[in-house]
């Protein structure tokens, strides 16, 4: 369903992707890992177009997402995206951030699009907040609220920045446990996280970066039983030791 | 202050107040067509695309090299001749502010929307919004929010400069506090009575804005 297929991107002379080519399929789980500045969260951002590359080609389904001409405004409606920082919309309630894009984008009348804001929000245990704003949140709610306001799209794949990075330890579970569910339920989804229990838990292949480039992609078992490469046991002895 | 005879205001009130009136009135026109013109220029500026960029950064730093007085001078005069008649104090006053504080304004909008994270500007994008989506429903609101205090704190400014209208014959406060002055001889009442009102005005106004800063931010 995603085909990424040898990009290069620089920010001016430094080079952040280095020939990347992988491919998501349809109901996969792909985990992408490796060290900080690798350009883990820059490679998932191409996908939707949210940021340029130079070279090489993206596909999602039949659209070619760095063709210029593409309309990038449709395809990323059908693109699910959770950000590290959650970006809720700080001057909005939980209910006006899940309703805004239906009704904007997809054109769903208001009460079409409260009734999906509704279903989406009591999935994730958070009914009784839905009149609140995002500042009264906890961050692991927060991240649920974030993950509803893009399925609320029904989206064909989502993709997924470090979901868990900035959230306090006590709630990195609460936000797993929705993706999880996600990925059991026949989702395409496209995760950046360090997570590796969750990896492990779901995730179909693997692909380890480093420096801009793909390094390892793999089905998930053989990644963690025997990495191939000297810097993705390095990396998986750093973060499973402790 | 034995010899002086403040009754001189209580005969004047209504006449006074029809220019504290008018100077409101222009505040009030000016900071809206200002703020409207202001964050369209911001907009410009922004918008990545030169000719607009370049043309909104001229405007902004042309309008901010010249004083206000003259750009009130250039619209009483030169906008009849452009457009063949001519157009009376109050509205080229009115054009003149809107068009100076406009230059100001858009400075202020061009630094609140630059507060507002490059994550919100994506996660709106995300979701399939398109550009002015993303600046109408989520950039903006978040924009001006920040912004309230230094939008209000310029407008008492503006509420200063409105005195500059004399200049075209326009009655507001100041001036008719000046001709009642003169008129009935009273220079010093009534300047002292026009500086308490203009205190007044905007030590509120600063409170007001005081009040927000320590307001809810959430």
């Amino acid at each position: 369903m995603i085909q990424i297929d040898q990009i290069s991107k620089w920010y001016g002379d430094f080079q952040v992707l280095n020939n990347c080519t992988t491919k998501v399929d349809r109901g996969e789980v792909v985990v992408v890992c490796g060290p900080s500045g690798s350009g883990k969260s820059t490679l998932i951002k191409c996908v939707n177009g949210l940021e340029p590359v130079q070279q090489g080609t993206i596909r999602v389904e039949d659209t070619e997402v760095t063709a210029k001409r593409t309309n990038l405004t449709k395809l990323r409606s059908r693109i699910g995206m959770v950000f590290q920082h959650f970006e809720l919309y700080p001057h909005m309630s939980v209910r006006a951030n899940l309703c805004l894009a239906q009704e904007k984008v997809l054109g769903r009348s208001s009460d079409e699009a409260n009734a999906r804001a509704e279903a989406l929000i009591k999935r994730v245990g958070l009914s009784e907040h839905i009149e609140k704003f995002p500042g009264q949140l906890s961050g692991g709610q927060q991240q649920r609220v974030a993950i509803s306001r893009a399925l609320a799209m029904d989206p064909i794949a989502m993709l997924f920045d470090e979901p868990t990075s900035a959230l306090d330890p006590e709630m990195i579970n609460e936000v797993l446990d929705v993706m999880v569910e996600l990925a059991q339920e026949g989702m395409t989804m496209m995760v950046v996280t360090h997570e590796m229990g969750f990896a492990r838990k779901v995730a179909d292949r693997v692909v380890f970066m480093d420096a801009g480039a793909i390094v390892e992609d793999r089905p998930t078992e053989q990644f963690f039983g025997e990495p191939e490469s000297d810097r993705a046991k390095d990396f998986l002895s750093k973060i499973l030791n402790h | 202050m034995g010899d002086f005879d403040y009754s001189v205001i209580w005969d004047n009130l209504p006449f006074l107040w029809q220019g504290l009136q008018l100077s409101l009135w222009l505040t009030f026109l000016a900071i809206i067509g200002g703020i409207v013109l202001g964050t369209g220029l911001a907009l410009m500026r922004l918008s990545g695309f030169l000719p607009l960029s370049l043309f909104a950064a001229t405007y902004v730093n042309l309008i901010r090299s010249v004083p206000l007085i003259l750009v009130i001078f250039w619209f009483y005069f030169l906008v009849p001749l452009a457009i063949g008649r001519p157009i009376g104090g109050f509205y080229s006053a009115l054009i003149a502010f809107v068009m100076f504080e406009a230059a100001y304004y858009s400075e202020i909008i061009r630094a609140g929307i630059q507060s507002v994270r490059q994550g919100q500007v994506h996660a709106g994008q995300a979701t399939g919004m398109n550009y002015w989506q993303v600046q109408r429903y989520i950039v903006l609101p978040q924009a001006f929010r920040n912004m309230i205090p230094i939008l209000v704190t310029q407008g008492i400014i503006l509420f200063q400069d409105t005195s500059l209208v004399f200049v075209v014959s326009l009655r507001d406060f100041m001036t008719v506090s000046s001709i009642v002055a003169r008129t009935e001889g009273r220079l010093v009442e009534m300047y002292i009575f026009a500086a308490i009102v203009y205190f007044i005005i905007c030590f509120a106004g600063s409170m007001f804005v005081r009040r927000l800063q320590k307001g809810p931010t959430a």
